[in-house]
């Protein structure tokens, strides 16, 4: 098992410094000088031209990406070309609040999709059913920003309960998250209404009927937690997938977080600031997806032996 | 005895005919017992009408462009039936012209990413081996960047425009299209009559255009068809950011982003644009969970 993970995580590397490539060379060779962009448009020619130097834009582009890779790997991944602050400072300043923003929204996301995926399942074809997959088509096209928009609208600036911007209590959350949590439940409520019918149409669950099991016991012990396992695997894939596409709902809730960060930089030209916060989102979300799967060996015990004879 | 050979030939050819006839009459057959997929369809019908007839309901320049302050902040009414906005442009003229916009520029996008997304999946399948390793490696690169992070690192750094904006969306969308196409290959270029094709001598080319891509289509499109959505979406998300589609050109994202502001005392400028988005959307989103049925009904539950 632990040869598994580290296996696992060894192949992340390549993947990382393909990335920091991908996004360095996406950033370097558009128009745009990242040393114009910080003095501004009436900065004179000499003054860029002397902070291009002295920032080392001006070396050859693969030179300049084996110095950034060769400090990386010394665990120096550069300043912000603005802030001056170390990048990894300044995304873990931001990063709490996407996180709590991705947790709530999970929260929120399980605990209406699980139930109402259940319902549908066992009444399957009955009004609740069609009720909540019409609703999961609509969640599905209902683009983020918008559903946060009429959110706002109507529970902000109308009936003022809660506030439509900021990030400084609990309450501030409740409007992204539902927006957030939104989009996510469609797909969770599908998997497990699907999970759910298959489950159902099983021998054992016949045979658990056939002894007098009562309906209660039927779905939640013996249905349940069998068709738990590709549910999880939806929490888990849409967690993280949160981490990394809270760009548009932070910025239509102005909330200062990784979202909103990412945006600035990649408008500044900050490269360094720029690779740290994807690589950063993708390393979230290959260990989230490794998470998963050893959650898998202790939800179904038969995959442990199949990962111990590996 | 030639009669009778040339007959049975006929014969053998209008089976296949009706054979193959009778394929997609059976997708049709099971989509059409689908009632929301056929509210999908018709939804989609209307809109792409109303796209194609845009100049014949409104006047691009007169409605959809030109700024009229005193007519500004109307509330829907007779005259503008979903009223205008900030600037005093009619909103119905700005919304059907905004579907052709999404409607067109989804499309292209879908268009090359699906070309590129063929070409390379299928290489990858088709030869396997180093190839394979070599682009799907690359394409694992692309896949670890989320989506939407992807599009807005390319366009902003591209700086906006119709065309940044298409090939962002492209970019970020041809792993997926890649994935899709080696993973239908792989499971078709082991059956016999590929094996017979490569018999017959026929260039690899030819097998993967005329033999492989056309038995793997279904679930291509299905995504293709899902994807648009998905694009629609995309692009009214990154013009609503500010990166996508320049003013003033009528674009659902950004009417939302410019109604915002107004959008406490005239909540129609948000709530229009963005229901228009709803219906594209739905549309496609029905339209492909249908044909995904209807093509492959043992995946149903």
């Amino acid at each position: 098992m632990l040869k598994y993970i580290l296996k696992r995580i060894v192949m992340m590397v390549p993947v990382i410094i393909g990335i920091s490539f991908l996004i360095f060379a996406i950033m370097n060779l558009t128009p745009g000088d990242p040393a114009r962009l910080m003095l501004g448009e009436s900065a004179s020619n000499e003054d860029v031209e002397a902070l291009r130097e002295e920032m080392g834009l001006n070396d050859n582009f693969f030179v300049r990406y084996f110095n950034y890779l060769k400090g990386a790997v010394q665990g120096d991944f550069g300043v912000s070309y603005r802030s001056k602050v170390p990048v990894f400072n300044e995304l873990f300043s931001r990063f709490p609040s996407t996180l709590k923003l991705a947790f709530g929204a999970t929260v929120i996301m399980v605990v209406i999709g699980i139930p109402v995926g259940v319902i549908s399942a066992v009444k399957q074809y009955s009004i609740i059913d069609n009720i909540s997959l019409f609703s999961a088509f609509l969640l599905t096209s209902m683009p983020a920003f918008w559903l946060g928009l009429m959110l706002i609208l109507i529970f902000a600036l109308h009936l003022g309960w809660f506030p439509a911007t900021g990030v400084d209590g609990f309450i501030n959350f409740v409007l992204p998250c539902i927006t957030l949590a939104a989009a996510m439940l469609a797909s969770l409520i599908r998997m497990t209404r699907s999970s759910m019918l298959e489950v159902i149409r099983q021998d054992y669950i016949r045979t658990a009927k056939a002894k007098g099991a009562g309906e209660r016991r039927l779905i939640m012990k013996h249905s349940l937690r069998n068709a738990l396992l590709p549910v999880i695997t939806i929490i888990g894939m849409n967690f993280a997938s949160m981490l990394g596409g809270t760009m548009i709902i932070e910025s239509v809730f102005a909330m200062p977080g990784l979202g909103t960060m990412t945006i600035t930089a990649v408008r500044m030209k900050d490269t360094p600031l720029v690779i740290a916060s994807v690589v950063f989102v993708a390393i979230a979300i290959s260990l989230m997806n490794l998470l998963v799967d050893i959650l898998y060996t202790y939800i179904d015990p038969r995959l442990r032996t199949q990962y111990s004879k590996r | 005895m030639t009669d009778n050979t040339v007959l049975n030939n006929s014969k053998a050819v209008r089976k296949s005919k009706v054979k193959k006839r009778s394929q997609l009459k059976s997708i049709w057959f099971r989509y059409k017992k689908n009632k929301l997929a056929m509210l999908g369809l018709v939804l989609l019908i209307i809109l792409t009408l109303v796209s194609i007839c845009a100049p014949l309901l409104a006047n691009y320049n007169e409605d959809a462009i030109r700024q009229d302050m005193k007519n500004r902040l109307q509330f829907p009414n007779k005259d503008h039936i979903f009223g205008t906005d900030q600037y005093g442009r009619d909103l119905f003229a700005r919304i059907i012209f905004g579907a052709r916009v999404s409607l067109s520029i989804s499309l292209i996008t879908i268009a090359v990413s699906l070309s590129i997304g063929i070409i390379i999946g299928s290489v990858a399948g088709f030869y396997g081996g180093k190839i394979d390793d070599v682009l799907m490696r690359i394409m694992d690169v692309f896949l670890a960047i989320p989506q939407m992070l992807m599009a807005i690192s390319i366009v902003a750094a591209l700086g906006p425009g119709t065309g940044n904006l298409i090939a962002a969306m492209s970019i970020s969308n041809v792993p997926r299209f890649a994935r899709i196409v080696r993973s239908s290959i792989l499971t078709i270029k082991d059956q016999e009559f590929v094996e017979a094709a490569k018999a017959c001598g026929t260039r690899d080319g030819r097998i993967i255009a005329k033999h492989i891509v056309p038995n793997a289509i279904g679930p291509i499109i299905v995504q293709a068809t899902l994807n648009i959505a998905e694009t629609i979406i995309s692009i009214s998300g990154l013009s609503f950011l500010g990166l996508g589609i320049k003013a003033p050109t009528p674009e659902w994202g950004s009417m939302l982003s410019e109604g915002k502001e107004q959008m406490r005392y005239y909540p129609y400028l948000v709530i229009i644009p963005g229901m228009a988005i709803v219906f594209a959307v739905m549309a496609l989103n029905l339209m492909g969970d249908g044909l995904r049925d209807a093509l492959d009904p043992r995946l149903k539950n």
